[in-house]
């Protein structure tokens, strides 16, 4: 089986780390209309965990709620807790914008601002405060996004004149300039073609040993090759979350190992 | 064609008379309004012409037509121009932000925005009577530049508010999420992504409004602006008068002489009007560039 290949080829490394994330029976209602229902998993440090489940599961909704994106969404609730370093990130002492200052996002479309490359980068760092060398700043951010070389003669060119692939990884420079603790990606690669996949993909097993990532994505075998943890959901709940190599290959529940083979979704 | 029956050939070709019936029609609107804007033009080139002198820009008022000119009328306008912009400008565009960033949607937002449309739909006259009662009376601001600029600004900020909100409704909402996702605050998103994006379709809006506001007459009558003003404006306490009223009132009197400085009145107020959109323009299109 092809899958479970890929799995053993990319999971050597097995020991746990420690939690960054904590979600404790977590359910996000839409209007009372619950979208996901009291799920309970930890995100371990330095892991890739993927999200995956048919459309309309509740996986971009538990994502976004893992930086409080969801804030400005009309009528959303939180019920549950999410503990990031031992605090509860729906706390009432807790400011959202802080949170998503730690907790970067790469969305779903690359949305670089209609500015120039250097200045997409250096806008996070500039309006919080940073005091270092921004030029440094933006150059280490998009060599950790492996875009440095593509673009370093042109750092004054709009970002909108990159290609899609190129435009995604300037959205994880900009998101990594802030040094995240936590890094969520949303469907990262559904707007990019094979090549520029593979290339989001690369960059994520490079930044895995200083990032903690957590990727939605709708492509099995793209869970399969990048992830450590998965977490299959099905209308909002979690049906079942553990080790990649074990869901892509021994899943525990009924629901997982139809899903995983391509029985339904 | 011989892959189309005959009567489906007969039926596509009526359709492509109706298209082009309608091609034409549209044309034919189109191309009269702006031969009447032409003929309107060619008749107030003609009268207005020959008084359109150095002279005549310069010159105060006066009711020997040969000495007359519209020096306080034009100062007035651009005082005017000027107090009116800083005025409605920061409170029309505010409002516009409060509405389509910060507000919660709810009753009170839905009240406040019905109300703006109705506003904005308002006779001019009602704004000069409302002028007249709280800037002029109430506030004892007198016959001034401030009360005028005041009365205006009421008349635009609907509309710039109006076509503020639909600039910074075109801002794509990846481009606040991608702001607000580097922990940027409400007010760092808007200030640095979303007004910066808006800010070509604001411009229109804008210049729209305040184009408006130097040809409108009404209210400056309410409240009181004097047609014959023979001293230039030195402050916002100033009595004033404007181009619209001053044209207004030679476009009164019965001398021929009076209704051709009318005519040359309007020019200068056409080509206030048009410098001021150029210049808008010429700064919107600067802007848009920048962008892409």
């Amino acid at each position: 089986m092809a899958l479970a290949e890929l799995v053993d080829a990319t999971t050597e490394k097995k020991q746990t780390t420690e939690a960054v994330l904590e979600l404790q029976e977590v359910s996000v209602l839409y209007s009372g209309k619950p979208a996901v229902k009291k799920v309970s998993c930890t995100i371990w440090r330095n892991r890739i965990t993927a999200i995956i489940g048919p459309s309309g599961c509740g996986k971009s909704t538990l994502l976004r709620s893992l930086n409080r994106m969801n804030d400005f969404v009309d009528g959303v609730t939180i019920e549950g807790q999410i503990l990031f370093a031992g605090q509860n990130l729906y706390g009432e002492a807790v400011d959202p914008v802080e949170v998503r200052r730690r907790i970067g996002m790469v969305f779903q479309k690359p949305n670089p601002f209609p500015k120039s490359i250097y200045n997409n980068i250096s806008w996070g760092p500039s309006i919080n405060g940073y005091s270092g060398s921004m030029d440094e700043l933006v150059e280490r951010s998009l060599q950790q996004a492996a875009l440095w070389e593509e673009v370093k003669d042109r750092l004054q060119d709009s970002a909108l004149n990159l290609s899609g692939g190129q435009q995604q990884r300037l959205c994880i420079a900009r998101a990594l300039a802030m040094e995240p603790q936590v890094l969520l990606m949303d469907e990262p690669c559904s707007a990019l073609d094979p090549i520029s996949t593979a290339h989001i993909e690369d960059l994520m097993f490079e930044l895995q040993s200083r990032y903690t990532m957590v990727i939605v994505t709708h492509n099995m075998q793209q869970a399969a090759r990048v992830s450590d943890y998965t977490a299959f959901m099905e209308m909002g709940n979690l049906i079942e979350f553990g080790e990649t190599d074990q869901i892509f290959t021994r899943p525990e529940k009924k629901r997982t190992e139809e899903y995983v083979t391509g029985r339904f979704g | 064609m011989a892959f189309l029956t005959e009567n489906a050939q007969k039926h596509l070709a009526n359709r492509h008379r109706k298209s082009r019936l309608f091609a034409l029609l549209c044309a034919i609107v189109t191309w009269s309004s702006v031969f009447l804007l032409g003929v309107l033009l060619v008749r107030i080139t003609l009268d207005g012409i020959g008084w359109l002198n150095w002279n005549f820009l310069t010159s105060f008022p006066s009711r020997f037509p040969a000495q007359a000119g519209i020096k306080s009328a034009l100062a007035g306008t651009l005082w005017l121009i000027v107090m009116i912009a800083f005025i409605s400008i920061p409170v029309g565009v505010s409002a516009a932000l409060y509405l389509e960033e910060f507000s919660k949607r709810g009753r009170l937002a839905t009240l406040i925005e019905v109300n703006i449309a109705n506003l904005s739909g308002v006779p001019s006259i009602v704004y000069g009577i409302l002028g007249l009662a709280i800037f002029v009376r109430f506030f004892g601001l007198e016959r001034s530049l401030i009360s005028g600029a005041l009365t205006m600004s009421l008349l635009i900020v609907p509309v710039i508010i109006i076509a503020s909100r639909e600039a910074i409704k075109t801002v794509p909402m990846s481009i606040r999420y991608a702001a607000l996702s580097l922990g940027a605050t409400r007010w760092q998103t808007t200030w640095s992504h979303v007004l910066p994006s808006a800010f070509p379709g604001i411009m229109t809006g804008v210049i729209l409004a305040l184009s408006r506001a130097i040809g409108e007459t009404a209210p400056l009558i309410l409240i009181g602006a004097a047609s014959y003003v023979a001293f230039l404006p030195k402050g916002p306490m100033d009595s004033f008068t404007a181009l619209p009223i001053q044209i207004y009132g030679w476009a009164s009197r019965p001398q021929a002489e009076f209704s051709e400085l009318a005519a040359a009145g309007i020019l200068v107020l056409l080509a206030v009007l048009l410098l001021m959109n150029a210049t808008a323009i010429f700064i919107r299109n600067k802007t848009e560039k920048r962008l892409k």
